[in-house]
């Protein structure tokens, strides 16, 4: 059926591209996310079954919506057949009034608080967006997750039936509760990215990632912490290219070619950061100050040419908004590049909460490295390479060992 | 006359697709053959769709919520309410400020409405 031309292809893409606009606003008609997804799936088949033939129709999305619509009145009054209940097919039935552009955008700014509802558990919320509001086919959910297709159809089961059968909302949240649910839906979103950046094979969660924080950014432009999550997640990707080696392992910050690095991500991300910051002068959003972070190192033009005194400043702004152990252990290793490793390792012996992070570990043994203590740094490989880390990390890790272990092997002699 | 409540358990009964349509008839036996004992009583969706609800901090801290059923067993079941509510939002709003909640936990699950 699929003919290679590119004509065809920019027609499956509108019909995917407008699916999940039209999705949104099915879910607003019917109430109803799992009736809505049927209803315009059919309506997807249809217009790539008749287009091809009769030329894409003036109003294609206008198209679309009224198609999936008499699908959804067509299923509810086969439902209502069998039940008796025929008030919702009379509701669906009444002509939709003629609604203005901006309710598009209100429709999918809704169905993006309801699929980020922190009623459902975080890896569920990043699967229903991938599913959802990226348009990605269960398999492909699954794939990008690294979950096999029968889990991840069960969990998107599941997660709808919780949103129809608990009534979670399908509404923007208000004034009052938006920051924390914006925080919410920004923290799913990093998550998809970390998700498929952490892997030489993670380009579809990373790619879709950045796609929702667009469409975050397209909807709600203004609000300091959409500015920070796609800042954060442009300049974090415009090293994409140079993160890992043809072979998979993972090449550190300090020795990847930053001449390869994508200067319009990083433009682009140092323009959003300055936003965000005007717009959050007081309290800086986390998310812009993780983002100002990531652009000092973006904006190095080598490696030793970092200001280290720069990230250590942001990381104490950082701790005056979001103070986490993870995030001071961060902050030890921008000490340890302004102050020595010895600063750093006093700071790191203040975390000792970290025991069960493998990266308190690695960073340990560096240090280690760096103050000469031989033993101790051997044991500090040894025990984040005991922890549960990615496969990337992992050859990171026991590469860093190998030729700290050999380079002393190579200045004591072996007894 | 004192008030019992009878609390069922079993293994978590999931008819997989849309909502049970009909009680069951023995319930419905049931239901009918003490009507004169009984004062209410309600069905719960599985725990799939329940959420964890708790305050950190106690009255008026940071509500935390949490997919699933409510797994601990050091806390025991200490008293219900049945709340009618626009949506879960609402639900969750109402539940933090339950006294349980500032201590221990809420767990709030949608109860099935049978056609």
């Amino acid at each position: 059926m699929t003919l290679p031309d590119p004509a065809h292809a920019a027609l499956v893409r509108l019909v995917r591209d407008e699916g999940r606009r039209v999705l949104a606003t099915l879910v607003r008609h019917t109430g109803d996310l799992q009736l809505a997804e049927d209803a315009v799936q059919d309506a997807v088949l249809r217009a790539l079954d008749t287009w091809p033939r009769t030329g894409v129709p003036p109003q294609p999305r206008a198209w679309m919506t009224l198609t999936a619509r008499n699908r959804a009145v067509d299923l509810v009054r086969r439902e209502s057949a069998r039940t008796g209940k025929e008030a919702e097919a009379v509701r669906l039935l009444e002509p939709p009034a003629d609604e203005p552009p901006e309710m598009l955008r209100d429709d999918q700014l809704r169905l993006v608080f309801t699929c980020c509802h922190p009623a459902l558990a975080l890896e569920t919320q990043v699967a229903l967006a991938l599913h959802t509001l990226c348009g990605l086919s269960t398999a492909e959910v699954g794939r990008a997750l690294l979950v096999p297709e029968a889990t991840m159809s069960k969990r998107l089961i599941r997660a709808k039936q919780k949103i129809a059968r608990a009534h979670i909302p399908y509404r923007v949240p208000d004034a009052a509760e938006l920051p924390d649910r914006l925080h919410g839906v920004a923290a799913t979103v990093y998550l998809l990215f970390t998700e498929g950046y952490g892997r030489a094979d993670g380009a579809t969660a990373a790619d879709e990632a950045l796609r929702l924080a667009r469409l975050l950014h397209g909807l709600m432009p203004d609000e300091p912490a959409v500015l920070g999550l796609l800042a954060l997640l442009l300049l974090q990707d415009s090293r994409r290219s140079t993160r890992f080696t043809a072979a998979g392992d993972a090449v550190p910050l300090a020795e990847q070619d930053r001449a390869q690095w994508h200067r319009p991500s990083i433009t682009e991300g140092v323009v959003l950061v300055g936003e965000g910051l005007r717009r959050s002068p007081g309290r800086p959003d986390p998310y812009v100050v993780q983002a100002a972070i990531a652009a000092c190192h973006a904006l190095a033009p080598a490696s030793c040419d970092t200001d280290w005194s720069a990230i250590l400043s942001w990381y104490d702004v950082l701790l005056t908004v979001h103070d986490t152990p993870v995030v001071r252990l961060n902050r030890a290793v921008a000490v340890g590049e302004c102050r020595g490793p010895q600063a750093a390792m006093a700071e790191l012996d203040a975390l000792a909460t970290l025991g069960g992070y493998p990266l308190w570990h690695a960073t340990r043994a560096e240090l280690l490295v760096r103050l000469e203590r031989v033993d101790e740094a051997r044991t500090a490989f040894d025990e984040a390479l005991a922890l549960p880390l990615s496969e990337a990390q992992r050859r990171h890790v026991a590469g860093r060992r190998a030729a700290f272990v050999d380079e002393v092997a190579g200045e004591r002699p072996v007894t | 006359m004192t008030l019992y409540a009878a609390l069922i358990y079993g293994a978590e009964l999931d008819r997989g697709d849309g909502s049970p349509r009909e009680m069951s008839s023995e319930y419905a036996e049931f239901s009918k053959a003490a009507a004169a004992v009984i004062r209410g009583g309600e069905g719960l969706y599985p725990t799939s769709t329940a959420t964890v609800v708790r305050v950190i901090g106690g009255k008026g801290g940071d509500v935390v919520t949490t997919d699933g059923p409510y797994a601990e067993t050091k806390e025991v079941l200490n008293g219900f309410y049945l709340l009618e509510c626009a949506d879960l939002d609402e639900a969750i709003a109402t539940a933090a400020r339950i006294p349980g909640a500032w201590h221990g936990a809420v767990e709030v699950r949608p109860v099935i409405e049978f056609a």
